[in-house]
């Protein structure tokens, strides 16, 4: 049952990646981007980080890519160019891809040994990582809200000027 | 259970793909997109390892980098509205100043 | 003082330096000056060593001083050290009193001339060279010397470079002494090897004792002559004198007759050891000295310009001192040196004197009937004349006799012909050009003969002392025939040179002095007959046989030959690597590394195409390699 769901989600994650790759409509992509994002979510759970998945699809699904749509609709462009990639550059890409993805995996196989995995620990997961957070990650995590905040102004410094006058 | 190794080598084929995306795109917009991809295929690897070894310091490294992407959008696609405003185009092919 | 002796080469080298650096600010009054007082200073030190010598019993050492250690490299050892025994100093006297009235007499000749403070430095500088060739203790050393007169002879004659007659001359004259001195070299690295060392004394020991192989000793000995045969002027590297009277006559009188020529033979000499110990190369020495004695007097026969006969006669005369030298009768060579050294340029400074009264002509069909109009020159000349003929009783009677007298000794009866047939032919051309010149209609252009003058006194004093030690020079040297005891010039000599003693009796001595004798007198005689009694004489014989006139007319066309089968196949092959080699792979190269560097910047151009993705790629690209350096 578990394999199923696996292959389900990997599937449409990985699916809607190829699909993004191959669309050239702006707001397709993104659009494809949220399904990735979501099924991705998906294998969050599957992989016993519910916090992580709840995380992923609120903020990354429901926040990033929306900010994205939004800049899609600003910019108004219409229709797409013509792709004008070179076959050279296009098969050098797909090479190094296939190389990398060669090394990945290589480097990933001693890492990663096909073990079980260990069951987390009692006391539920979400209040482990919430220790986590308040103590040993305590200092990052107050650095992380820093952070939203300066990205926030300087967003707003950024771009919140208008043209002209 | 399903193997942390399945959901590795899916992490892995979404990052090369993030990559791929990255080099095929011809406008901005679109490439930040497939940095997210590879941004969340490495949050995929984060948590496969988290399970492998039994330790939730994965899933503390995922919320982070969630986080942090985040922020990076922002600030990004603000950066990306201003050079739309200059340049008129996000097509990166056009928004070259050298001429080499 | 005579301790003193090393300074000998340097006081003029030293001028020389001073004028190079400073002549032209210098007035020419004291560029003469001082240019003359150096060469004099140097005549007095070897005067001063000349009489030390004199003084030392016999079988004594004479002088040596090692100034500078210069190359000590494992067996190999060459310091600079000079040595004065008795050959050196009859050449260093030669050359120091011969140079002396030379420089005086060029202060006069060459005073209208622009370039006076150069062609003093070159003088002395080339007295420098010449001093350090005889005083050199090392074949070494000596080479520096050999080396050294070849460039100031190139700069000498070349010295009115402007004109392309003299550059070509010069150059003709300093490669043609290459190719010899290639072959000395050599040489000079055989007895290197051999010996261990390139000393002189070294060398004779080795030779006479038999360390040095005979077959070694005669290679080394023909290769050194081939040298000798270049800066002598021999069959076959002669072909440089004639041209080289281009350069100004005081010039000619000293290098080309007195002095430079004359260091093969001193070679020679200071190398009788070994000479003496290979009879071939000997052999070789006495019939290339026979047969360039020979031939070039055949060619001074037709000459019509007055130097060129003169140069022709010095490679005749030192083809004599060679047959002496070949014969063993090395002090006899040398004596015939030191005559030659007084008349030759005794001739060619009175050549000098014609020319210059005739401004500038040379050419003998052109001149005539100068005996009244220059009184001091001409009989000057005619001493010079007589001497060079072997007329008894001056110079250069006794001093071929000398030789011709040890050639009969020795059993060579063909050398001895030979000579004898070369002096009636020696007697006949300088009578030749006497009656040429001062004799006869006066035959020359208006221009050249408007201003006839006799030459200012600096010019006719030496040219009065050199008539006098032509004439006397001879009584040091006198044969057994007048007492035994009378050659003591001979007997100077014994103390560096062995020489072959000969014995013959009285009346074969007397018989050849009075055959001597004969053909001098008979080559005068038909000089008279063809140019005074029938001036139509030669005339006649040329349209007789014109055959041969041209052969000697065109100097057998040797230099022809030489241009076809060396000259032109070398630059031809200097040409083509020029082309194959110098524009191709050193330019070529010296542009392929531009043209690369071009390249490489356009190559690189990529790297700052000024595309994201481009950047980006070669993220990817470094990603990957550092990836697979953490894999392995």
């Amino acid at each position: 049952m578990a394999w199923t769901v696996f292959f389900i989600l990997s599937f449409l994650c990985i699916g809607s990646v190829a699909a993004m790759i191959l669309s050239r409509n702006q707001a397709h992509n993104a659009l494809f981007l949220v399904l990735s994002f979501s099924s991705l979510g998906g294998l969050f759970g599957l992989l016993d980080a519910p916090f992580a998945a709840a995380v992923q699809v609120l903020v990354y699904a429901g926040a990033i890519m929306v900010l994205f749509l939004f800049a899609i609709m600003m910019f108004n462009l219409r229709g797409e160019l013509p792709v004008r990639v070179k076959k050279a550059r296009l098969a050098l890409t797909a090479g190094l891809g296939m190389f990398l993805l060669a090394e990945l995996f290589l480097a990933g196989r001693k890492l990663v040994l096909g073990g079980a995995g260990v069951a987390p620990a009692a006391g539920g997961d979400t209040a482990r990582l919430g220790h986590f957070l308040f103590s040993d990650y305590l200092y990052a995590f107050e650095i992380t809200s820093l952070l939203i905040l300066a990205a926030l102004v300087g967003a707003l410094a950024l771009a919140g000027r208008k043209e002209g006058a | 259970m399903i193997p942390p190794s399945a959901f590795f080598a899916v992490a892995v084929v979404l990052f090369v793909l993030g990559v791929l995306a990255f080099f095929v795109k011809k406008d901005l917009l679109t490439q930040f997109m497939s940095v997210e991809v590879m941004l969340n295929a490495g949050n995929l690897a984060f948590l496969a390892l988290a399970k492998s070894l039994g330790k939730a310091e994965g899933q503390v490294i995922v919320l982070f980098v969630i986080t942090v992407a985040a922020a990076e959008a922002v600030i990004g696609l603000a950066i990306i509205v201003l050079v739309f405003r200059q340049r008129k185009t996000i097509q990166t092919d056009e928004l070259k100043d050298l001429k080499g | 003082m005579a301790e003193l002796f090393w300074l000998i080469p340097l006081i003029p080298g030293g001028s020389s330096l001073l004028l190079v650096l400073f002549g032209t600010k210098l007035s020419r009054r004291w560029v003469a000056w001082q240019a003359s007082s150096a060469v004099f200073l140097s005549l007095l030190l070897s005067a001063a060593a000349f009489v030390h010598l004199i003084r030392l019993p016999p079988g004594a050492p004479g002088l040596s001083k090692t100034l500078l250690a210069w190359i000590s490299s494992g067996h190999f050892v060459s310091p600079i050290t000079f040595a004065f025994d008795q050959l050196t100093a009859v050449m260093a006297l030669v050359i120091t009193g011969v140079g002396l009235l030379i420089h005086v007499y060029s202060t006069a000749y060459m005073s209208e001339d622009r370039s006076y403070a150069r062609y003093f430095a070159h003088l002395n500088l080339f007295t420098f060279f010449m001093l350090v060739l005889v005083m050199a203790s090392n074949l070494v050393l000596m080479f520096v010397g050999w080396e050294g007169v070849g460039l100031c002879s190139y700069l000498l004659i070349g010295f009115w470079f402007d004109r392309p007659a003299a550059a070509k001359a010069g150059m003709k004259a300093f490669v043609v002494n290459r190719v010899g001195d290639a072959a000395f070299i050599i040489g000079i690295l055989f007895l290197l090897v051999q010996v261990g060392g390139s000393g002189f004394a070294a060398i004779n020991q080795a030779a006479a004792t038999g360390l040095l192989p005979s077959g070694l000793a005669t290679l080394a000995a023909i290769l050194l002559f081939v040298g000798a045969t270049g800066k002598s002027a021999q069959i076959p590297l002669y072909i440089w004198l004639p041209d080289a009277m281009e350069g100004p006559t005081p010039v000619s009188a000293l290098i080309h007759a007195a002095t430079m020529v004359t260091a093969g033979v001193y070679m020679v000499c200071r190398l009788s050891g070994l000479y003496a110990a290979s009879v071939p190369a000997s052999t070789v020495v006495a019939w290339i000295g026979a047969a360039t004695a020979i031939f070039a007097a055949t060619m001074a026969l037709v000459q019509n310009d007055i130097k060129k006969v003169l140069a022709y006669s010095t490679i005749s005369q030192i083809g004599y001192m060679f047959i002496g030298c070949g014969v063993g009768a090395y002090a006899a060579g040398m004596f015939h040196l030191v005559t030659h050294a007084f008349f030759k340029s005794l001739l060619f400074l009175a050549a000098g004197s014609v020319i210059h009264a005739l401004s500038g002509e040379q050419d003998m069909r052109r001149m005539g009937g100068l005996k009244k109009h220059l009184p001091v020159t001409f009989p000057v000349f005619l001493v010079g004349a007589l001497a060079i003929s072997g007329v008894p009783f001056l110079s250069g009677f006794f001093s071929k006799d000398a030789i011709l007298t040890s050639a009969f000794a020795g059993g060579h009866y063909v050398l001895y012909g030979l000579g004898l047939l070369g002096a009636v032919m020696t007697a006949f051309y300088m009578f030749r050009l006497v009656y040429l010149t001062f004799y006869g209609e006066e035959r020359m252009t208006p221009q050249a003969g408007h201003h006839i003058h006799e030459s200012p006194r600096a010019m006719t004093i030496p040219l009065v002392f050199l008539a006098a030690f032509s004439i006397l020079a001879g009584y040091v040297g006198l044969p057994v025939l007048f007492g035994g005891k009378a050659d003591l010039f001979g007997r100077f000599m014994e103390g560096s040179v062995k020489t072959v003693t000969h014995h013959l009796a009285v009346s074969t001595e007397g018989l050849l002095v009075v055959l001597a004798t004969a053909a001098s007198l008979l080559g005068i005689a038909l000089a008279f007959l063809f140019y005074r009694r029938t001036p139509a004489l030669p005339g006649r014989l040329a349209s007789l046989f014109p055959g041969i006139y041209r052969l000697l007319v065109g100097k057998y066309y040797i230099d022809e030959v030489y241009d076809a089968v060396a000259v032109r196949p070398l630059i031809r092959g200097a040409e083509m690597v020029y082309e194959r080699f110098d524009l191709k792979v050193i330019d070529g190269a010296l542009n392929g590394s531009a043209a690369a560097a071009g390249l490489a910047g356009k190559g690189l151009n990529f790297l700052q195409s000024g595309l994201v993705r481009d950047y980006a790629l070669a993220f990817l690209i470094g990603a990957i390699i550092f990836l697979g350096f953490l894999l392995l």
